[in-house]
């Protein structure tokens, strides 16, 4: 697996490109999840999504995606899950201080995160993660909450 | 000589417009001296005495001192405690708090408790992994990182709030303080992790083990072009390394420490390899002084705690300033 999640930080920029496409798709598709009903979709979607993501970054499907800002390297991969790192433990070639076979997860996301066109969004405060979401679909709840706010700014 | 804002062993200092906290190493940061703070190795023991017998080693010397929260992953004395009891004769400790072994919820009730018990300094970690230390089989927890820790505090302090939005009555008055190392991969992103956890509350930095003096200037330079040396104070970290042998031992075990090839040879090469190690701290030390932009100095001396003293001394970075300590005031009465 460790091949996928290094060509995917590798092609950082491309798959930044394939999720610009992809959001404005999925928010297309808001009136269609809303008639099937959110609650329905979440098992299949999140079975595909897992499947999809599993392969390419190893997602551990934390409910709060933060690939985008971290350089398509997955942060819940790191054995600290550091969302803001690297810590200060990284080894001289790079690796992780606790699984010294592993190439550190931020080593990566910054090597990735240089090659996007936002390469600034490494920069973000990722606030802890909501550990509620866990193993819930990240793209339905973007749409989701999209959709909420945009709902609660026209009702104002 | 003792500075005019020196009061009473145990009561807060009396508070300063544009200061978050009532401290005294907030105090001699902003006065503009170079600073001197040094590592306390908490006991494994019960008994408060250890802790007073290892601060005194301090006396004098030193405007901060680290209680250090399971450092290296080994179970000691907890660095909440060790704080109360150092606040409690009138010291300024710096509460270090690592998220390997609390969740948010016990670490905003530590952050208040150590607040109540007059501590104003928190240096924010994320923690060695539980695989380096004496119980490898722990759960670690790891629910907030280095980053957001600062954050929640930052909010507790400034919008009296817990994380969860319910309000603090009366905030912690923190002065946020973080780690980074010069010396870890990748490089050149350093600098850039420094300007992320400013934007995350920090206040000073407390760096890792510097041997390598280039890759400091290297990183102390970017951050200057970045303009984060007038939001935060940087205190890079040294320590005297007992022999040529404890050099490679740190050097191939202890990730995050480079220690150059040029210090290993003059530990071997020297009689008393206690001695050069200690001399090699001293140059160090003055070295990093003449580094534009530092605020002090950070001294780790594991297991040699009783040589900080010489070496502060020997340094000459204090300029004949004596940093505050319980007893002083008679002293310098006598004196």
């Amino acid at each position: 697996m460790n091949k996928f999640r290094q060509w995917s930080v590798t092609n950082s920029r491309k798959l930044e490109a394939v999720y610009r496409n992809f959001e404005p798709v999925l928010m297309k598709l808001h009136p269609l999840f809303k008639t099937l009903g959110y609650g329905r979709l979440e098992k299949p979607v999140r079975v595909f999504e897992q499947a999809v993501k599993g392969l390419m970054f190893d997602c551990q499907m934390c409910g709060k995606c933060a690939l985008s800002s971290t350089g398509m390297s997955c942060p819940m991969n790191c054995p600290k899950s550091i969302r803001n790192g690297p810590c200060g433990g990284v080894r001289l070639d790079g690796h992780c201080e606790i699984k010294p076979e592993m190439r550190c997860v931020w080593v990566e996301a910054w090597r990735g995160s240089q090659q996007m066109r936002d390469a600034d969004a490494i920069q973000q405060v990722q606030l802890p993660v909501n550990h509620s979401l866990k193993g819930s679909s990240s793209w339905l709840r973007v749409v989701r909450e999209d959709f909420a706010t945009r709902d609660s700014e026209t009702a104002q | 000589m003792i500075a005019a804002y020196e009061q009473h062993p145990g009561s807060p200092l009396p508070p300063i417009e544009g200061h978050v906290s009532t401290g005294r190493l907030e105090r001699v940061l902003r006065s503009g001296e170079f600073v001197v703070t040094a590592e306390l190795a908490p006991p494994d023991s019960a008994l408060a005495e250890d802790v007073y017998e290892r601060a005194r080693l301090f006396d004098g010397y030193v405007d901060g001192m680290n209680a250090t929260d399971g450092s290296g992953a080994h179970c000691h004395m907890s660095s909440v405690a060790m704080c109360a009891l150092l606040t409690n004769v009138g010291y300024s400790p710096v509460l270090q708090i690592s998220c390997r072994d609390k969740n948010r919820i016990a670490i905003q009730g530590d952050v208040l408790g150590a607040a109540a018990m007059g501590v104003s300094n928190v240096l924010c970690l994320s923690g060695d992994g539980v695989q380096v230390g004496d119980h490898p089989e722990a759960r670690p927890v790891f629910d907030l990182d280095s980053m957001s820790l600062l954050e929640t505090i930052r909010i507790m302090r400034d919008e009296s709030r817990f994380l969860s939005g319910r309000p603090i009555t009366s905030p912690p008055q923190m002065f946020l303080g973080a780690a980074e190392n010069p010396s870890a991969p990748p490089l050149d992103y350093r600098p850039y992790r420094l300007a992320k956890k400013i934007a995350a509350g920090a206040q000073f930095i407390q760096t890792q083990y510097v041997f390598d003096i280039e890759q400091l200037r290297t990183f102390m330079a970017k951050s200057r072009d970045l303009g984060l040396l007038e939001q935060c104070f940087i205190i890079p970290g040294v320590g005297p390394l007992a022999s040529a042998r404890t050099a490679l031992w740190i050097r191939s075990n202890v990730p995050g420490i480079n220690i150059p090839d040029t210090i290993i040879k003059r530990l071997e090469a020297a009689k008393e390899p206690k001695q050069e190690g200690r001399k090699i701290c001293i140059e160090l030390i003055q070295q990093i002084r003449e580094i534009e932009g530092v605020s002090g100095v950070h001294v780790m001396a594991y297991r040699q705690e009783e040589a900080v003293g010489e070496i502060i001394q020997q340094s000459g970075v204090l300029d004949g300033r004596v940093p505050w300590y319980p007893g002083c005031e008679l002293q310098s009465n006598i004196a």
